[in-house]
C-alpha cells in the first residue's frame, strides 16, 4: 500500500513532476524488500551450511564406522597405530568440566542474582550487574592463560599429585566464564516476580530468607532453570580454556586431577594437527562436531520451552 | 506456608537470614573478587614485557626479541572485514523482521533459527568455515575465510541488538512519514534508521569484540601462528592477537607466558576501548531521546 503512493513524499514544495518516477520506485521498493528478505535467508543457510557440512561428513565416517561402535566404544584414538572410535572418552571429559562448571557456577550464580534482586539496594545493583558481566567479556583464550598459570599451580600445592593439565583447573575458569549469565538470566527472572506476593509472605510473619527462598525463587524457577541449561550448554561448548588446561588425554575417569579431552578440545588437537583432508581420521572431527552440536542445540531448544511452558503468568 | 511448617522461633529464624544475607553477598564478592584476581596477575606477569619493541616486532623464536605487530594488523583486519560482512547483513535481516515481515510461518521459522544460532558453539562455526569458506570457495586460509566465517557467527547477535533498537523507535514517527506520502523504504531510510543508528551501532561494536576475542574458530580456519608478515590483501595468510596468546600460553618456558600476558594485556585494552565507545555512544543516545 505504501509504494502504491509511491511520489507523495515529493509533494512537499516539489512539482508534479515528481509523480512521474512512480513506476521506478514501485520496482526499487520491491527490490528492497527482497535484498532485506535475502539478508534474513542468510542466517538460515548458515543453519542448512551447518547441518549439511556436520551430516554429510559424518555419513562418510559413519560408512567406517559403526555407529554403535562410536556411541558405545571406550576408547578413543583414532589418530594412532592402533585406532579406536569410541567417543565415550570425549563425552566424558565433556562431563566432567560441564559438572565441576556447575558446581562453580551455578550457587554462586544463584546466591549472587538472590543478593542483587533481593538485598541490594538500586545503586549497588546498577555497579554490580555490569562488573559480573565483564566476566562474559572477557576472551576465553585469557581464561585459559588464567587456568594454566594461576589456577593449576593452586591445586597442585595443595594436591600434589595434580597433573600439569587437570579436569578441575579447566572446570573452574569455565565455571567463573558462566556466572554473568547464570546471574544475570536469574536476577532478571526473580525481579520479574511481582511486589505482591514478597508483601502477602512478609505479611503473614516470614523473615526475607523465607520470602526469598520459598516465595520468590519457587515463583521464578522456570527462568533460574533456563538460565542454569543455558549456562551448561554454553560449558559443553566452551574450548579454548578447556584445550589448554585440561590436556588432550581422553580417558575414562571421574577424577577433576587427572587430564582429559574434551568433544571440543579434540576438534582444535586435529585441526592444529598435520592430519590430511579427506582421511578417516579427518572426519572424525565432523561426526564429533555433529555429536556437539545436537547436544547443545537440545539444551537451548529444552531451555527455551522451559521457559515458556512454565512461566508463571501474573495477571 | 503451611501452619504445621510454621516455626515461631524468631530469634534462630533472623539468625538464619543473617547468615542467608551473607552467603548471598560473598558469592557476590568471589565473582568480583575472581575478576580482581584474573586482572592483577595478568598485569603482573605482562606489563615487564610491554614495550614499543613488543608492538613493532613480528613474532620470534627469542622471547626477548618477540612482538605481536603481524597479531595486531590482524586483528584490525579481521575487525574491519567482520564488521563490513555483518553489519549490513544484520541490519538488512532486523529491518526485514521489524518492518517488513508478514506475521506468517516464514517469519517465525527465521526467529527460531536466529534464537537457536546465538546457542551454537563457536567451534561449530570453525568447521562450517573450514569447509564452505577455505575448501568450497577456494579462499584457504585467509583473512577473507577468517572474517566471513566470525561474521557468520556474531551475526545472531547483531540482528538481536539491531532489531532492540529499531522497536525503540516510537511508531509515531513512522506514522508520521506515512502520514506525507512516504514510501515504506524512505520512511526507514530517512526517519526509522537514523534514530535507531546509535543502538545499532553500540551492539555491532559489541558483537565485534565479542568476535575480536575469538579463538577456536580462527584455529579451525588455520590461521596460523608463526607469522613475521602482515596481510596486505583479503586472501593473505593471517594471524590474530587471540591466536598468539594460545600460542605462547601452550609453550612450557615461562619467558612465553610473560609475553602472553603482555599480549593479553593489548587484547584487553582494544576491548576497553570498544566497549568503552559502545556505552559512550548508548548515554549519547539516551539523553537525546
Amino acid at each position: 500500500m505504501d509504494a502504491s503512493r509511491g511520489g507523495a513524499l515529493a509533494a512537499a514544495g516539489a512539482p508534479p513532476l515528481a509523480f512521474k518516477g512512480q513506476r521506478h520506485r514501485r520496482l526499487t521498493e520491491g527490490a528492497i524488500g527482497v535484498v532485506l528478505f535475502l539478508c534474513g535467508l542468510v542466517s538460515v543457510l548458515t543453519t542448512i551450511g551447518i547441518v549439511v557440512v556436520l551430516i554429510g561428513e559424518s555419513l562418510g565416517f559413519f560408512r567406517e564406522v559403526g555407529i554403535v561402535e562410536f556411541l558405545t566404544g571406550t576408547r578413543w584414538a583414532p589418530l594412532f597405530a592402533d585406532q579406536a572410535f569410541g567417543i565415550l572418552p570425549l563425552l566424558n571429559g565433556t562431563l566432567l568440566i560441564a559438572v565441576g562448571a556447575s558446581l562453580v557456577a551455578l550457587p554462586v550464580g544463584l546466591l549472587s542474582a538472590i543478593y542483587l534482586s533481593e538485598y541490594a539496594t538500586m545503586r549497588v545493583r546498577k555497579i554490580v550487574k555490569p562488573i559480573l558481566e565483564v566476566l562474559a567479556g572477557i576472551p576465553t583464550v585469557v581464561y585459559g592463560y588464567f587456568a594454566l598459570t594461576f589456577v593449576t599451580p593452586i591445586l597442585r600445592f595443595f594436591f600434589p599429585e595434580t597433573g600439569i593439565f587437570n579436569a578441575a583447573s579447566g572446570a573452574i575458569v569455565v565455571g567463573i566464564m558462566i556466572i554473568p549469565m547464570v546471574s544475570s538470566l536469574s536476577e532478571d527472572a526473580l525481579s520479574a516476580v511481582p511486589r505482591g506476593l514478597r508483601e502477602a509472605a512478609y505479611g503473614l510473619g516470614a523473615t526475607k530468607l523465607e520470602v526469598s527462598t520459598r516465595v520468590v525463587v519457587p515463583a521464578a524457577l522456570s527462568g533460574i532453570i533456563a538460565s542454569f541449561i543455558l549456562a551448561i550448554s554454553r560449558a559443553i561448548g566452551e574450548t579454548m580454556a578447556v584445550t589448554l588446561a585440561a590436556g588432550a588425554t581422553p580417558q575414562m575417569t571421574l577424577s577433576f586431577l587427572e587430564s582429559v579431552q574434551t568433544m571440543t578440545a579434540y576438534i582444535v588437537q586435529v585441526s592444529l594437527g598435520e592430519t590430511p583432508h579427506g582421511t578417516l581420521e579427518y572426519r572424525t572431527i565432523f561426526a564429533v562436531g555433529l555429536v556437539l552440536f545436537l547436544v547443545t542445540l537440545a539444551m537451548n531448544m529444552l531451555s527455551q520451552r522451559v521457559t515458556r511452558r512454565f512461566r508463571e503468568v501474573y495477571e | 506456608m503451611t501452619a504445621a511448617s510454621f516455626d515461631p522461633r524468631r530469634e534462630a529464624r533472623h539468625r538464619r537470614g543473617r547468615i542467608f544475607r551473607w552467603l548471598c553477598l560473598s558469592a557476590v564478592w568471589f565473582a568480583g573478587l575472581t575478576l580482581v584476581v584474573l586482572l592483577v596477575k595478568v598485569t603482573a606477569d605482562g606489563v615487564p614485557w610491554l614495550s614499543l619493541d613488543f608492538i613493532r616486532n613480528y613474532p620470534s623464536r627469542i622471547p626477548a626479541r618477540a612482538g605481536i605487530r603481524s597479531a595486531i594488523l590482524g586483528t584490525l583486519w579481521m575487525m574491519a572485514l567482520t564488521g563490513a560482512v555483518s553489519f549490513p547483513l544484520g541490519v538488512g535481516a532486523a529491518v526485514y523482521l521489524e518492518e517488513y515481515a508478514p506475521d506468517n510461518w516464514l517469519t517465525r521459522l527465521l526467529q527460531t533459527n536466529i534464537a537457536n544460532l546465538a546457542g551454537v558453539p563457536s567451534i561449530v562455526y570453525g568447521i562450517l568455515g573450514l569447509t564452505v569458506f577455505v575448501r568450497v570457495f577456494a579462499l584457504g586460509r585467509s583473512v577473507l575465510a577468517g572474517a566471513l566465517t566470525l561474521a557468520l557467527l556474531i551475526l545472531p547477535v547483531v540482528i538481536i541488538a539491531s532489531r532492540e533498537a529499531l522497536r525503540a523507535v516510537p511508531p509515531s514517527l513512522r506514522e508520521a512519514s506515512y502520514g506525507l506520502g512516504a514510501t515504506r523504504w524512505q520512511t526507514i531510510r530517512y526517519h526509522v534508521l537514523p534514530v535507531a543508528l546509535p543502538g545499532i551501532l553500540t551492539g555491532t561494536i559489541l558483537s565485534l569484540s565479542r568476535a575480536i576475542g575469538e579463538t577456536a574458530p580462527l584455529i579451525m580456519i588455520g590461521a596460523l601462528t608463526f607469522i613475521a608478515f602482515p596481510p596486505t590483501s583479503p586472501l593473505d595468510p593471517f594471524t590474530v592477537l587471540p591466536i598468539q596468546i594460545f600460542n605462547w600460553t601452550a609453550k612450557p618456558q615461562a619467558d612465553f607466558h610473560s609475553l602472553a600476558a603482555a599480549a593479553i594485556i593489548v587484547l584487553l585494552l582494544i576491548l576497553l576501548a570498544m566497549n568503552a565507545t559502545a556505552i559512550l555512544l548508548r548515554n549519547k543516545y539516551r539523553q537525546e531521546l
